[in-house]
């Protein structure tokens, strides 16, 4: 065992402090030592997506980051998204959708979406196909999940912005 | 799925980087943007005792243009390679290679200096080196080196540095002007690792083929060069008969391992039909930048 380290990170514009062994995932040092629950654990090798949280900026998993690399670090958590009790547009959506079932993939689906429509230039259907099949969902069957993020970015970037390739540009040709 | 303990050191300039990696070779490894050796270690087929973290060395992220090629360090992140204009424009392969990577909160922290010091046999990054005779760049408290990338990869997950050298930079030639590249892959899912692909960069003259590079990922220990299919060619062109042969010389050339994703035999097979795709969009590009 390796001694415990301090941790300061800001987590959705509060500053919190607590301690981690160099082993500890990120995602565990939130849940657990932070306890911000509200970002879920999965597969733990970065396949499923559900930890899936914002770190300076751009989505990354939180299964594949030690605790001790994010010290100083600005994060962008689920718990983050509403404001005065009043949901995010995009869990809005997610709701009028039927885009979650059991509600497990949710947060990495929320965090995942918000990178992809905040910070990519291609909104076309098939890019944000692409984009969000980096996250697991193993109830719903994706197509709310799908609806709802496209009319999320149609809020953001306008109609015009969300047409075009339904493919995914190539992106997953052989 | 936890890690077993470590210790994590953290330094902020390469030598102190390389200092480190010396005191504690070989049971220190460097830690890039962690998206192979993180699962790894969570699953406890990798046991650092140390781990040198790189992350924290911003002299190692940069993209220059240097003339012939582009200097591109080890820490610079898929994501960043992504969205990169320099490398879109001159060095269009590498951009093709980028896009099949894992997803994008993968492309986020993943690194091309981790991912090539991965050595992961699937890997779209090796192939893309390969093919394109990169040139690696390695550094140690002994000095620096720089190693070709036909010479860099040794076997399943292997590379020939040295456990004190540390991957620095890679030099990525410029594509010829006129030329095209792509890179196609076959995976049940987006994102996951590819059965079979193949990176491919051509340049023509009217229909003949005046330089092609070709190199598979997926269908052996390692990134293969497909010498065999690139003389097919260069001598014969792109009608179908010369593309059916360079697919079937690059199937053979290919020695892929069966697992439950997929048979040897298959493969196999698809390393002939990539190569053909991947000709086929390569050249398709070369004539529309011509």
């Amino acid at each position: 065992m390796t001694a415990k380290r301090s941790i300061t990170v800001i987590v959705n514009g509060e500053c919190l402090t607590g301690e981690a062994e160099p082993r500890m995932l990120l995602a565990d040092f939130l849940r657990d030592e932070l306890r911000r629950t509200g970002t879920h654990v999965g597969c733990e090798h970065g396949v499923c997506g559900a930890c899936t949280i914002i770190i300076d900026g751009d989505a990354v998993r939180s299964c594949l980051m030690f605790a001790v690399q994010a010290d100083g670090a600005e994060i962008s958590t689920i718990e983050g998204l509403a404001t005065n009790g009043e949901m995010h547009p995009l869990q809005k959506l997610f709701s009028e959708h039927h885009a979650l079932q059991c509600g497990f993939c949710t947060p990495g689906m929320l965090m995942t979406a918000i990178d992809l429509v905040h910070n990519s230039n291609d909104h076309s259907p098939g890019a944000i196909r692409i984009g969000m099949s980096a996250a697991l969902c193993r109830c719903t069957g994706y197509v709310g999940i799908i609806d709802a993020v496209m009319e999320y970015a149609r809020q953001v970037h306008g109609d015009a912005a969300v047409t075009g390739d339904e493919t995914g540009g190539g992106r997953n040709d052989g | 799925m936890k890690p077993a303990s470590f210790d994590h050191l953290l330094p902020t300039s390469l030598h102190e980087a390389l200092e480190m990696l010396n005191t504690h070779a070989p049971d220190a490894r460097p830690l890039a943007g962690g998206q192979s050796l993180v699962p790894m270690m969570n699953f406890r087929l990798a046991r650092p005792t140390v781990l040198v973290d790189l992350n924290r060395i911003s002299d190692l992220a940069y993209i220059s243009d240097a003339g012939d090629h582009l200097a591109i360090g080890a820490m610079t992140r898929e994501r960043t390679i992504e969205n990169s204009g320099l490398v879109r424009t001159a060095t269009p392969l590498l951009y093709d290679a980028t896009l099949h990577i894992g997803h994008l909160p993968i492309r986020s922290r993943g690194t091309i200096g981790g991912s090539l010091s991965n050595a992961d046999p699937a890997a779209e990054y090796p192939a893309t080196v390969l093919a394109l005779d990169a040139t690696l760049v390695a550094q140690s408290v002994r000095g620096e080196r720089t190693i070709s990338a036909a010479e860099f990869f040794d076997g399943v997950m292997t590379t020939t540095l040295e456990p004190d050298e540390i991957l620095t930079e890679i030099r990525m030639p410029k594509a010829p002007p006129g030329s095209g590249s792509a890179l196609v892959e076959i995976s049940r899912r987006h994102g996951d690792f590819a059965l079979a692909g193949v990176a491919a960069q051509i340049t023509l003259d009217g229909n003949s083929v005046t330089d092609i590079r070709l190199a598979a990922c997926g269908v052996g220990p390692g990134p293969i060069r497909l010498a065999e299919s690139e003389m097919i060619l260069r001598e014969r062109g792109l009608s179908d008969d010369a593309l059916a042969a360079a697919g079937g010389a690059a199937a053979a050339a290919t020695d892929p391992d069966g697992d439950v994703h997929a048979t040897a035999a298959y493969r196999r097979k698809l390393a002939g039909v990539m190569t053909k795709r991947a000709v086929g969009k390569a050249a398709a590009r070369a004539r529309q930048s011509a």
